[in-house]
């Protein structure tokens, strides 16, 4: 039987909303080919749809790479591997420290286990502001302030929400996988990383998606723990990029700069998108 | 290869449910035991006591003359098969087959084998070894060809001999089956049933199996233990079973169709008196006390005949044809019964026919749902 979903009259509203969320990346791409004039007469003239220029400014690009910071390029090098590195590892460290600490809200019985995973969950409650300063001042005793720690270390210690996510998914995971490899000798330690992490690849495919935009594009902490230009994360150089450019001016290299910087996202979500509907699982038990 | 001893176990859960009542079970070494029940009896737990994934909370467990009631499940070499087969998903079926082995390699770091030639021609060799086992095992199964397979793309049959291959790669002193059969098809799960007997004779390996079905556990097992809300009700030969049920529960369990019952009493000139019948009683149970007591008669015990001494009057309510037998449906005065008989002609539902017990065929109960099985004289 064909599926209602299959309907045509289903897509209009869906391509609707698909062209509603385009439109800014639209109007990102085509003010960055054009001219500094044009960019900023339609800037002026408030004009929003926007066409791609007959003759685009591919050039822009390389002038807006090599104007970030004080030296060119390095500036907009050294942001790039900033981000790179905090990035890649907060990614890293929030996958394995979240699944971790799920494995044994999930499968581990111990007292209390209930309360901690409440008390865990509660603590996504409070708004980021409410710990910015105390966490500001702990990192400043410690010596970290301008240097990449503050933004990997706490990552290290799990993200309540991934936890949830994690712990949601292992919970399905069917009991006698774990009783198997109890069996085949593994302690909990391997349980997690030869059993569970494996298997929880649509979470992981997710945490490292949205973690990974998240800290890419995170323009708050950098800008208050990290002060000197070596150590800016490419969010915190596209701004300085706006100030130092008077902001409207030199539109046409900020929108060419954001262009740059939203690539790896953009590579990374398709790159994992099959896994957010794949179940691994399918195929272990009878079913 | 083992025997496995189960002296004064028990299971009590934390809520203070109790699972298994006191049981002692001794499993040679080489036999095919299987623990046999309803859901909830407490077989699959004890089943898990052995294999070390439950708690023991009373009595000990000995595999091989070692107590193991605090050893990992890990230590205690014992292969175990689950109902839902646990496959690891992300591993081959080589994967899945090996996994055990390569956790209980003795010389498994690559780093190590870089600098140490000793250490590397041993991982070599336990690597082989591994290799070696694995095939022999899919070969065993005939599963060689779904070695390079993940489980997701097996059929259920071939998943279930993935899972009993990880089972016999270890060559582990006894074998745990939880239900393994139970998510088959009909067809297969009597296929598989035949191989099981027949792996179990090649290997000649201590087997522990759990099954509701009675129909598996009298097919397989050397000896049954039939258990009932955590308590061992009978521990025997498939065929005293079902001969010779210990109790009410036993015989209704065992057999199918299930076994006829009448309450009634016996008086004292050892007639059995019921729904206003008295049928005598066979000569072997002509000594049993004057009471209440219950009869059972197994559906094929029942015979039909044409004179009314010693029978109940019936009508057919249904005819189920089975091929080579037939079961009737019956109502009469003592109550529903079934009757199980070779095809013939001539029987029609709503007729109305005379059965009579075979002399062989009565067993007496004490009264009650679990009444004890009452010996003959």
């Amino acid at each position: 039987m064909r599926s209602s979903r299959s309907n045509p009259v289903w897509y209009l509203p869906v391509s609707i909303g698909a062209l509603l969320m385009l439109f800014p990346i639209w109007w990102m791409l085509v003010v960055s080919l054009k001219t500094e004039a044009d960019a900023k007469q339609s800037m002026s003239s408030g004009e929003m749809l926007q066409v791609l220029p007959g003759n685009p400014q591919w050039g822009n690009y390389a002038q807006a790479v090599s104007e970030v910071g004080t030296e060119p390029v390095t500036g907009f090098l050294d942001a790039l591997a900033n981000s790179i590195v905090v990035t890649v590892l907060v990614v890293a460290a929030t996958i394995l420290s979240s699944s971790l600490v799920a494995t044994a809200f999930a499968r581990i019985r111990f007292r209390g286990r209930n309360g901690f995973f409440i008390l865990m969950l509660a603590t996504m409650m409070l708004p980021a502001q409410v710990t910015m300063i105390p966490l500001f001042l702990f990192f400043r005793s410690l010596g970290w302030v301008d240097t990449l720690l503050p933004l990997v270390v706490p990552a290290f210690f799990g993200s309540a929400f991934f936890i949830f996510m994690y712990r949601q998914f292992i919970a399905q995971i069917p009991e006698s996988l774990f009783e198997a490899a109890r069996i085949d000798r593994c302690g909990w330690f391997e349980i997690w990383w030869r059993i569970v992490l494996p298997l929880s690849r649509p979470v992981t495919a997710i945490t490292a998606v949205f973690t990974f935009i998240f800290v890419w594009n995170d323009f708050m902490t950098p800008l208050i723990y990290l002060h000197s230009e070596e150590q800016a994360t490419i969010a915190v150089a596209l701004n300085s990029f706006r100030t130092q450019f008077s902001g409207i001016e030199d539109v046409h290299l900020l929108m060419a700069l954001s262009v740059v910087t939203m690539v790896p996202c953009i590579v990374l979500f398709f790159a994992a998108q099959r896994h957010f509907i794949e179940g691994l699982g399918s195929g272990a038990v009878k079913g | 290869m083992a025997n496995v001893q189960l002296q004064q176990v028990g299971k009590t859960y934390d809520g203070g449910v109790r699972a298994v009542e006191t049981m002692d079970l001794s499993i040679a070494d080489g036999e095919f035991l299987v623990l046999v029940g309803p859901s909830g009896c407490g077989k699959s737990t004890t089943l898990r006591m052995i294999a070390g994934l439950e708690e023991v909370t009373d009595g000990t467990i000995s595999i091989d003359g070692r107590v193991v009631n605090d050893v990992h499940p890990s230590e205690r070499d014992i292969a175990m098969v689950f109902q839902n087969y646990a496959l690891y998903p992300h591993m081959t079926v080589a994967g899945n087959l090996s996994f055990g082995l390569e956790r209980r390699r003795r010389h498994p770091s690559r780093l190590r084998g870089l600098f140490d030639a000793g250490y590397r021609s041993a991982r070599r060799e336990e690597l082989r070894s591994i290799r070696e086992r694995v095939e022999k095992a899919a070969r065993m199964l005939g599963i060689e060809a779904l070695l390079g397979r993940h489980p997701r793309e097996l059929s259920g049959g071939q998943r279930q001999r993935v899972a009993l291959g990880r089972a016999l790669v270890r060559d582990p002193k006894a074998f745990l089956f939880d239900e393994p059969l139970s998510n088959l098809d009909a067809k297969l799960r009597v296929e598989m049933r035949t191989e099981l007997r027949i792996l179990h004779r090649q290997l000649g390996a201590t087997m522990i199996y759990v099954t509701h079905d009675q129909e598996e556990a009298m097919t397989l097992g050397d000896r049954l233990v039939v258990m009932h809300d955590g308590i061992v009700q009978q521990v025997d030969t498939p065929d005293r079973v079902y001969r010779e049920p210990a109790n009410r529960f036993v015989a209704s369990f065992v057999g199918t169709p299930t076994m006829n019952f009448f309450e009634g009493s016996v008086d004292s000139a050892a007639r059995f008196q019921v729904a206003g019948l008295s049928l005598s009683l066979p000569a072997a149970h002509r000594s049993t006390p004057a009471g209440p007591c219950t009869i059972g008669v197994r559906p094929d015990a029942l015979e039909l005949v044409s004179d009314s001494e010693n029978a109940i009057p019936c009508s057919i309510e249904t005819i189920e044809f089975l091929g080579d037998r037939i079961d009737l449906i019956l109502n009469s005065d003592v109550g529903r019964l079934v009757c199980r008989t070779a095809p013939r002609s001539g029987l029609a539902e709503g007729d109305a026919v005379l059965l009579r017990p075979t002399e062989a065929g009565v067993h007496l109960f004490e009264p009650g749902p679990d009444g004890a099985r009452r010996s003959k004289s």
